[in-house]
């Protein structure tokens, strides 16, 4: 928390870079290349409807490809988010009040492109809402033994939970907008999104026993959702997949991958938008800590792996483990473990926590690493069956490329249509913060 | 009284939070029960002094989301027990381990929805207008001012003598609050 902030300076930074500043060269720039990107993924959707998911590298035996991977690894980053939001809110680890704006869009951005793909994979996607239980003249039921229904369950909770868990943390700050915008349609348009908020008393306490609620059932829900998804995996019989660790390291490795995002994302803004003493180096710190003890348990994960293939004595197990460091995606395997292990450990160095440069490259390296990780275990647990005549390796196409880069196109541009539209920093979660006292803070570390 | 026929109540402004809290158990004590607070943030111990409690979100939460689960269970029960049986290996058509995890999502779901929407509504939100915000100076209470209002349906309302009573409790500004803009 800097010295010398006050409620009125607060309004005025936060609102002002949302209502008064104007459009620079730099956002206009890249929101032109993010856009650029989406109407990519949406070329190489609208040529996949045309065509169907041959257009892709999926083959048989790895009918799961780059589908599978993008979703996965983009509902593990929208993870990050809810936990900074909820569980760092219910331990009252107050200096999360200056990111977790930020984190929580970051959510709502990824799982929108998650969404996308366990869609888009559907050999016939205008039928996805057979999934639903729908009462229909079929007069059949989806099958709610089977961990893709959960997935479909998980996924769509999460999704809702998150945007009204956003919403309400906004509201607030939407009042605040409504009072202090220079332009009356400003004003009308977040006076409708305000909903009438007037910070009364009854508001306030009513407004905060719902918040923290929320908090507390978003908890256990973030861990959930990702040991679903795990289950889609654990569930099945092929070899790699078919493991109790699986939901512990999806939810270990989901968190990572958020964090690495929350670090790429927020390192930018803070430099473009000046917001240096909000958003300090500590903020950096705390989240670089955070990623490299998740890194850890992502480690101790694939040591529990490898160690309980061992002690199975189930040759088709073993045999895929010493594949993934011996065979044609060997490569992939130890990269995948010098990228998302390895490049973490160098936040041990102070040095590297309190540069946001390096912390930017690892972030980075960090989440390529976990793209690979999600990518080996789809596809080179399937590439090598239990019928050593139907092995083949899997190739992804321009397609698969495409998607995959286009749906950074998404995300991006929700991000920059994002830090224009509302504000990025919780103002009224601040302005608390500024008024407790300096050791009160000090102790809880904000 | 006539006075307060046509105005809302007053409208006291505080230097700060703690003196907002001090002013509003002041007020309290001294009698007055239709009060209420306009603040940018959530500030500690107001509601105690306005002796308040949110006991009802909280319970909205819990049934919202304990009707939610148990429908979610119900629903997967119907289905794979009652309306669409299904033969697999001979395996139990009710195996509730399998069930688990939809019940939880709907458990939560709901939870979030009822209580949310129970939040907004027993707020009295959405809501067009307030008769406070026919106060120029009030757009402040979303920024960096700490009101406190003394309605004029308080059985105790007399507009100098609660006047006098706010300013006695710390306020810098006491205004009155129009009934129309």
């Amino acid at each position: 928390m800097p010295p010398g902030m006050t409620d009125d300076s607060i309004t005025e930074r936060i609102t002002g870079i949302v209502v008064k500043r104007k459009m620079g060269y730099g956002w206009i720039g890249g929101f032109a290349i993010a856009f650029s990107l989406l109407m990519m993924f949406n070329y190489a959707i609208a040529v996949l409807f045309a065509y169907g998911v041959g257009i892709w590298g999926i083959q048989i035996p790895v009918a799961w490809g780059f589908a599978i991977v993008n979703f996965v690894w983009w509902v593990g980053i929208g993870h990050a988010g809810t936990f900074i939001s909820a569980v760092l809110y219910l331990c009252h680890q107050e200096w999360r009040t200056s990111i977790n704006r930020f984190t929580e869009s970051m959510t709502l951005f990824a799982v929108a492109c998650a969404g996308i793909f366990p869609l888009i994979h559907l050999g016939r996607p205008w039928l996805f809402y057979y999934l639903f239980p729908y009462p229909n003249t079929m007069d059949l039921w989806p099958q709610f033994r089977s961990p893709l229904i959960w997935d479909m369950f998980a996924v769509t909770t999460y999704a809702i939970v998150s945007v009204i868990f956003y919403f309400v943390g906004l509201l607030p700050d939407l009042a605040t907008l409504r009072d202090h915008s220079p332009h009356y349609w400003q004003r009308v348009i977040y006076g409708i999104l305000a909903l009438g908020w007037r910070g009364s008393g009854r508001q306030w306490s009513r407004y905060k026993m719902a918040y923290l609620i929320m908090a507390g059932l978003a908890t256990p829900l973030v861990v959930s959702v990702h040991s679903i998804v795990s289950l889609d995996f654990a569930v099945g019989i092929v070899p790699g997949w078919h493991t109790t660790i699986m939901p512990f390291y999806f939810v270990a490795a989901a968190l990572q991958s958020g964090f690495a995002m929350g670090l790429i994302l927020i390192i930018p803004v803070r430099h473009f938008y000046h917001l240096k003493d909000i958003i300090t180096g500590r903020h950096l710190a705390n989240m670089a800590k955070l990623l490299l003890a998740t890194s850890l348990i992502v480690g101790h994960g694939y040591f529990t792996d490898t160690f309980m293939s061992w002690y199975s004595a189930d040759p088709y197990d073993k045999f895929i483990v010493a594949d993934k460091f011996t065979g044609a995606y060997a490569i992939g395997g130890w990269m995948l473990m010098i990228l998302d292990v390895g490049v973490p450990q160098l936040i041990w160095i102070r040095a590297v926590r309190q540069s946001p440069v390096v912390l930017f490259i690892v972030a980075i390296l960090a989440n390529v690493g976990l793209w690979l990780d999600h990518f080996i275990l789809v596809v080179q647990s399937l590439h090598s069956d239990y019928l050593p005549s139907e092995w083949r390796m899997f190739y992804g196409t321009k397609w698969d490329w495409m998607t995959l880069f286009g749906s950074f196109g998404l995300f991006l541009t929700l991000f920059f249509v994002f830090i224009r539209i509302f504000p990025m920093v919780a103002m009224s979660e601040m302005r608390g913060l500024v008024h407790k006292k300096p050791g009160e803070l000090k102790e809880r570390g904000a | 009284m006539n006075d307060n026929a046509k105005i809302y109540g007053l409208l006291a402004e505080f230097a700060g939070p703690d003196e907002l809290v001090r002013g509003t158990e002041g007020v309290s004590k001294a009698g007055y029960s239709r009060i209420e607070t306009y603040t940018p943030f959530a500030v500690e111990g107001v509601s105690k002094a306005l002796h308040f409690r949110p006991i009802a979100v909280a319970v909205i939460f819990l049934v919202a989301a304990l009707l939610s689960a148990a429908a979610g269970y119900f629903m997967e029960y119907y289905a794979s027990v009652i309306s669409y049986p299904e033969n697999i290996g001979g395996r139990p058509l009710h195996s509730w381990p399998s069930f688990v995890p939809i019940t939880f999502e709907m458990g939560v779901l709901g939870g979030v929805l009822g209580g949310v929407l129970g939040m907004l509504l027993l707020n009295r939100l959405p809501r067009y207008s307030h008769p406070v915000s026919n106060v120029e100076r009030f757009r402040a209470a979303s920024s960096d001012a700490f009101f406190l209002c003394v309605e004029s349906s308080d059985p105790r309302f007399e507009l100098e003598r609660t006047t006098e009573a706010l300013r006695n409790c710390g306020a810098i500004q006491v205004t009155e609050v129009p009934l129309e803009s």
